[in-house]
């Protein structure tokens, strides 16, 4: 075949005229609106997707901070319930201490009253004592005291006795 | 699944063509005028087929009085000859295409031999010949014609802005085409996505969107409707694919960057001596190499692929003598259909290769360098 002899000039200048008249109306009417509606469809599913998964993110940095706070809130309670134990553990001991205090304050307070009644019980019976002693003593002495020998004899006794004390 | 139901398609053709064959085959094959039957007539057929033609004709036959019949429709001829312009309808010329016909245009008169307009020389009134058909006493016009190719690439044309403009209106009522639309979107998106975007670069490939996305259905259509039995071979006509090669031509020289003009014409880093060679070399390929590979690239499969489809239905003929009418028939339907399908397979990869060499030659061109 011969290709040069086949080329037709006037249908080369047809296609130029047509391909340029196609290439003007679909770019004005066709090219641009589509390629511009893709773009813009394409930049709304991104823009879609970008704030679904800020949503995403947001919630999982919601969700942590509830976790979180969750978190302090429990550390808080076991805190305070420690505390009231301490506290409740102390008033215990501090009561009981008190309670120690005053029962050994008082025994103290009673051993002292004892001890107080009992040399007053004490020195009241031995001024009884000395009393009757003085008394018995008066009469005995009143007695043995008529007669001289009893008297010298009994000094002498209590004399001898003295020396054995 | 589809391929079982071919299979049973194909073996339900192959036993209905071979049962015809016992009573087919005596079929009084008496010859008559203008019919294709030969290998000769097959050849020059096809041949004329391949060139591009100025009726619109659809079939033709040999009625009983051995009258030869066309069923088609004229199409207008617009010619620049000596004395002007001249316009009337190809149906002046009787489908005749040896230069019998003189169409007589008061000053001028005209013939047509192989698909070519021919203006006879002042005084002359019939078609003198060399023993090579070449006329001798005749000359070429400048041919507008609305020809068969011309007409196949306004209907493209039309059905490009028909589709494309509903596709761009949909938009409006939504972010989701309906209809045609939804075909055609895919279609856009994968010539920007897969031959734009990787090829031109990101930054710069909005720019040549409407010619890559024109040429490709430009292309892909014609090659389609070249396919369907109205006969269209407008991609295999070199002057079409010439002109489309020039347009991607014209548009990387034009838009080639600094960086494409320096390493084009003074590429730095080799010794200064092999730069002029080199720039010859590159501009050779730049300028005449890349557009000539891809206007002859399309132009010649899709010429090959017209050629040998028509040589495979032409089997239908030239096989009669041995497996009968319905037999040859049979075969050649199977053949003819499998390089049908192979054919609308190549339509679409050619339309892709010549977007896609176009898009990477202009990708080429934009480039810029980073400078180290």
């Amino acid at each position: 075949m011969d290709i040069f002899n086949d080329f037709s000039v006037g249908l080369f200048a047809m296609q130029l005229v047509i391909l340029l008249l196609l290439l003007f109306l679909l770019a004005k009417f066709a090219w641009k609106p589509i390629l511009n509606s893709l773009s813009e469809r394409e930049e709304g599913i991104q823009n879609a997707l970008d704030e679904a998964d800020n949503a995403r993110k947001e919630m999982q940095n919601l969700q942590a901070d509830n976790q979180r706070l969750l978190n302090e809130a429990r550390a808080e309670r076991d805190e305070m319930l420690k505390e009231a134990r301490e506290m409740k553990n102390k008033m215990i001991e501090d009561a009981k201490e008190e309670a120690n205090e005053a029962a050994s304050k008082l025994m103290a307070q009673a051993q002292a009253a004892i001890q107080t009644e009992k040399k007053a019980a004490i020195s009241d019976l031995k001024s009884q004592v000395a009393n009757l002693s003085i008394e018995i003593a008066e009469k005995v002495v009143r007695d043995e005291l008529s007669n001289k020998d009893k008297q010298e004899k009994l000094v002498e006794s209590m004399l001898g006795e003295a020396t054995l004390n | 699944m589809i391929a079982k139901k071919s299979i049973k398609i194909f073996t339900i053709l192959a036993v209905v063509f071979s049962s015809f064959t016992s009573y087919a085959t005596s079929d009084g094959s008496t010859e008559k005028e203008g019919q294709v039957n030969s290998p000769e007539s097959i050849n020059a057929y096809i041949k004329h087929h391949l060139a591009d033609s100025h009726d619109f004709a659809l079939y033709s036959y040999t009625n009983d009085a051995g009258e030869r019949k066309h069923v088609g429709f004229p199409l207008p001829v617009m010619v620049w000859t000596s004395k002007g312009l001249k316009t009337f309808m190809s149906s002046e010329f009787h489908h005749n295409d040896d230069g019998h016909v003189i169409v007589d245009k008061g000053d001028v008169k005209l013939t047509k031999i192989h698909s070519k307009i021919y203006e006879l020389n002042e005084g002359e009134t019939h078609v003198a010949f060399d023993d090579q058909h070449h006329a001798t006493n005749a000359h070429k016009v400048l041919d507008f014609s609305i020809t068969k190719s011309v007409f196949g690439m306004l209907l493209a044309g039309l059905l490009m802005l028909l589709g494309f403009s509903s596709l761009a209106r949909g938009y409006k009522k939504g972010a989701i085409p309906t209809g045609i639309g939804r075909v055609l979107e895919p279609l856009v998106l994968y010539v920007r996505d897969e031959i734009a975007r990787p090829n031109i670069g990101e930054k710069k490939y909005k720019k040549f969107m409407p010619y890559l996305l024109t040429v490709f259905f430009f292309i892909w259509i014609l090659n389609l409707l070249g396919l369907t039995p109205l006969g269209f071979n407008v991609t295999g006509q070199i002057a079409v694919t010439a002109c489309l090669a020039i347009f991607t031509l014209i548009i990387y020289i034009t838009n080639g960057s600094k960086d494409f003009w320096q390493h084009t014409l003074w590429m730095p880093g080799v010794p200064v001596l092999i730069r002029p060679v080199l720039a010859i070399l590159e501009l050779a390929g730049f300028i005449l190499i890349k557009p000539f590979s891809l206007l002859v690239r399309l132009f010649a499969n899709i010429t090959a692929g017209h050629s040998v489809v028509m040589g495979i239905a032409a089997l239908m003929i030239l096989l009669k003598a041995k497996f009968g009418t319905v037999g040859a028939t049979g075969i050649s339907f199977l053949l003819t259909l499998f390089l049908s399908v192979i054919e609308v397979l190549v339509a679409f990869l050619q339309a892709f290769i010549f977007t896609m060499l176009s898009a990477l030659f202009i990708g080429m061109a934009v480039e810029e360098h980073e400078h180290h």
